[in-house]
């Protein structure tokens, strides 16, 4: 006979302002086995679980329901406490009373009504639960970082701190990400390239780091602390463990008009490449789109130049197997084009250019060498108009939802450079509002305002007509003064809005890992678990995971790395015991669960039964392995005679739960 | 049909622990409304409902079965859901070929972002659901509540 327990959570007031917790911990007293129904303020609060654990040892319960909230919160807390107190964590069943019902209910009548049937469903179900062991899996310890932004160097470094191998897998030819680009940093105006390269080197001469540049991520198998990862290193046709970086190649290389990407298309590029000065690995790539010899077979000079022997005509993409225990993403972002907004003449005016564009201008390594020039014609710009939220903030197509953060900053700090450097130039900056939360933030923006006599005018632009005289026509409206604005501007600024990777929609495909509507990857907790994914064992970094700035990105890093190293330090983690069995007797051995299992966890064993006639005979029937099963119960459904089951999921127990909600 | 004003229907709902069910959670933590007759019951994957388990919920006076699971591509077991929506293909063109109303189940995907998404189905099923009007043709009367 079952002893049951019930537990009503009134959440403070959450639950209990819209569901009567009393009447609900009556109406389930009366239900079949159960012995006590008590309710509570808080349960989850250490008193509160005093209360399920004295009952657990007190009524010698078999099972215990607490009605609370969602069993993403807490079941865990309550699968504990029934554990201390002796009753197998998987006797515990969760009925969410407040995400699913007294949160969206307003009539206490309907709510506390719903609240009984959960409750009720709850009792059906532990009814039939069954205690469970959970197995245990070894770690394999080497970490994967995929992207070799300053998010994921970071967290390399802090895991191989640690003591633990790490991979960085970038699909680029060098690490550095965004930052590698970008001039100066706010709110410090320290220069980018100066506090990045030292850590790009740090991680190329640590031994615990391997880099796998101009590689992707091509197949992800396993589960947590056990994943195998199938790297794709794309052909570079450059050999990269002879390649000095020395450059030769690249001088004489005849085919120079190639898009350089490093410096936004600004200026070009040959086609066997070193992206920047700083890269690391530093080692040449060619471009097989613009190579004359891998395109027509006629050329050759680099291989003749290379005193290294490292040009390779005939490499091929290679594929690397690799295990790791957890995976760590830090894919990063990109800011969009803003190809979209005819209204500001990027698509066809030279001389309206996007924030990241800018970046490249003002650069001492970039196109013009640091000084600010027309891209046009190459004179100096004498009035600066800045736009905000170009994509950002926006609730049409073109855009995006979301503030991307960081505009606002950068944007005060190309201002300010520009007032520094050049104290004739006239800087606008239209802006919906100025957002500068952040430490020294908004005394960085004011100095701006204030010091370096930036024109902040708040309302958005309008038109953008570039003239026959090469001067561009920037019609605003002022919202505070209530009038229209033209403004005669040499060059127009946009701040465009910034978007996850393309390459992280089919990457967490890959992981089946969670995002969100704008592909940015979704946390486990928004609050409390703000660095690791719901897919145990995968981890977010840096930008991927909504905008941030570099030392935001740099903390949430370190945080992924921190809980990776957790990971890997533990010589084996508790599997999930919710896995699916086969009942031998009654499996005739079809392979239709075989066919549906996505992990291969089902295999086949010829064993020997008794039969009914004491004759012995040999049938083939299904066994699955739990350590690789995951428990989706695909197999369950598929199996015709009804021999698999799901542990914690079972036929009976969800039938039961229907039951007791249809009822 | 002449709709009931007072008919409340029976709305049992299969939600993905992964995507839905973490959907419907955060429709509750935006307090965003849909109706009390919708129950929700968790499973691992939308694949883990066998359509018996919908037939049950007939069977036992349900007037509605609604299932959720993660998007096509983002299973979190991979292909769980191109299975479910298979099998919830062949359980429509069953109903169809029994004469039942094929509109009193539902297949959903609603991922963990979307609970403003999950509120609008819900409330879009059981309006639905009321206008067709109770369950007769699929449940067995001696299940019936006394």
């Amino acid at each position: 006979m079952q002893r049951i327990g019930v537990f009503v959570c009134h959440c403070g007031t959450n639950i209990a302002a819209t569901v009567d917790v009393k009447a609900v911990a009556e109406a389930l007293g009366h239900e079949a086995g159960v012995v006590i129904s008590q309710d509570y303020q808080y349960m989850c609060s250490e008193s509160g679980q005093d209360l399920v654990k004295n009952a657990i040892k007190e009524h010698n319960l078999t099972g215990v329901v607490v009605c609370s909230c969602s069993p993403r919160m807490h079941e865990n807390t309550f699968r504990k406490a029934a554990a201390s107190a002796g009753l197998n964590p998987y006797l515990v069943e969760i009925a969410n009373i407040r995400e699913q019902c007294s949160w969206i209910h307003k009539d206490i009548a309907s709510a506390t009504d719903k609240a009984i049937v959960l409750g009720k469903a709850a009792v059906a179900k532990v009814h039939l639960n069954a205690p469970l062991t959970a197995g245990e899996s070894p770690v394999v310890k080497r970490a994967l970082v995929i992207g070799g932004g300053i998010a994921g160097i970071q967290t390399a470094l802090d895991i191989a701190e640690a003591g633990f191998e790490v991979d960085i897998v970038e699909k680029e030819p060098t690490i550095g990400g965004k930052m590698a680009q970008i001039d100066k940093t706010f709110p410090t105006l320290d220069c980018a390239a100066c506090i990045l390269t030292p850590k790009m080197v740090e991680a190329a001469q640590n031994e615990k780091i391997t880099i796998h540049s101009f590689s992707e991520v091509a197949d992800v198998k396993g589960f947590v602390g056990n994943f195998t990862v199938t790297i794709k290193k794309k052909a570079r046709f450059v050999d990269e463990t002879k390649c000095t970086g020395c450059g030769l190649c690249t001088e004489k290389c005849p085919m120079k008009k190639v898009p350089n990407e490093f410096n936004m298309g600004l200026d070009n590029r040959t086609a066997v490449y070193i992206p920047f000065a700083q890269a690391v690995p530093k080692v040449a790539t060619i471009d097989p789109n613009y190579c004359l010899m891998l395109k027509n077979g006629k050329c050759g000079v680099c291989s003749k130049v290379c005193t290294a022997g490292a040009i390779d005509y005939k490499q091929t993409d290679k594929m690397i197997e690799q295990k790791y225990g957890a995976i760590v993403v830090a894919t990063g972002f990109n800011p969009i084009k803003p190809d979209k907004y005819d209204e500001f003449a990027y698509s066809y005016c030279p001389d309206v250019v996007t924030s990241l564009e800018l970046e490249r201008l003002m650069n001492a390594a970039g196109p013009n060498g640091g000084t600010l020039l027309r891209p046009s014609d190459k004179t100096h710009p004498h009035t600066i108009v800045f736009v905000q939220c170009v994509g950002s903030r926006c609730d049409d197509e073109k855009g995006k939802p979301y503030c991307s953060k960081i505009c606002c900053m950068y944007t005060a700090k190309h201002a300010m450079l520009i007032r520094e450097k050049y104290p004739d130039t006239e800087v606008y900056v239209f802006y919906i509002d100025v957002r500068t939360p952040g430490k020294n933030f908004d005394e960085f923006y004011r100095r701006a305002v204030e010091q370096y006599n930036v024109h902040y005018i708040k309302g958005m632009v309008g038109k953008v007509t570039p003239k026959a005289d090469g001067k561009i026509d920037v019609q605003a409206s002022d919202l505070l003064a209530n009038e229209q604005l033209h403004i005669n501007a040499d060059m127009v600024v946009l701040a465009t809005a910034i978007e996850p990777d393309k390459t992280a929609r089919p990457l967490a495909t890959m992981l089946t890992t969670q995002m969100d509507t704008n592909d940015f990857f979704t946390e486990a907790h928004p609050k409390l678990r703000p660095v690791e994914s719901a897919t145990a064992g995968i981890f977010l970094s840096g930008a991927c995971q909504g905008p941030k700035d570099i030392p935001e990105t740099v903390a949430q890093a370190s945080a992924a790395a921190a809980k990776a190293i957790g990971l890997l330090c533990k010589n084996s983690i508790t599997c999930n015991p919710c896995v699916a069995h086969s009942d031998e007797l009654m499996c005739n051995g079809c392979s239709a669960c075989e066919k549906v299992c996505p992990y291969g966890a089902i295999t086949y064993q010829d064993k020997e039964f008794r039969m009914p006639d004491r004759s012995t005979a040999i049938r083939r029937v299904a066994s699955v392995n739990p350590a690789v099963c995951q428990g989706c119960g695909a197999c369950t459904v598929a199996c015709p005679s009804g021999a698999m089951d799901l542990n914690g999921f079972s036929n009976s127990q969800i039938m039961a739960e229907v039951d007791a909600i249809c009822k | 049909m002449q709709v009931n004003e007072n008919f409340e229907p029976v709305i049992v709902a299969f939600c993905c622990n992964w995507c839905s069910y973490a959907g419907a959670d955060l429709s509750g933590t935006n307090r965003l409304n849909y109706p009390s007759n919708v129950k929700i019951i968790r499973v691992p994957c939308s694949c883990r409902v066998n359509p018996m388990f919908i037939l049950r919920a007939f069977q036992k006076g349900a007037d509605g079965v609604i299932l959720c699971g993660c998007h096509p591509g983002d299973c979190h077991y991979t292909s769980g859901n191109y299975f479910t929506r298979r099998r919830i293909t062949l359980l429509y063109s069953m109903l169809d070929f029994l004469g039942i109303e094929r509109n009193r189940t539902r297949l959903e995907w609603v991922s963990a972002a979307e609970g403003a998404k999950f509120a609008a189905v819900m409330n879009q099923f059981v309006e639905d659901v009321k206008k067709l009007g109770p369950n007769r043709r699929l449940e067995d009367l001696r299940c019936r509540k006394q």
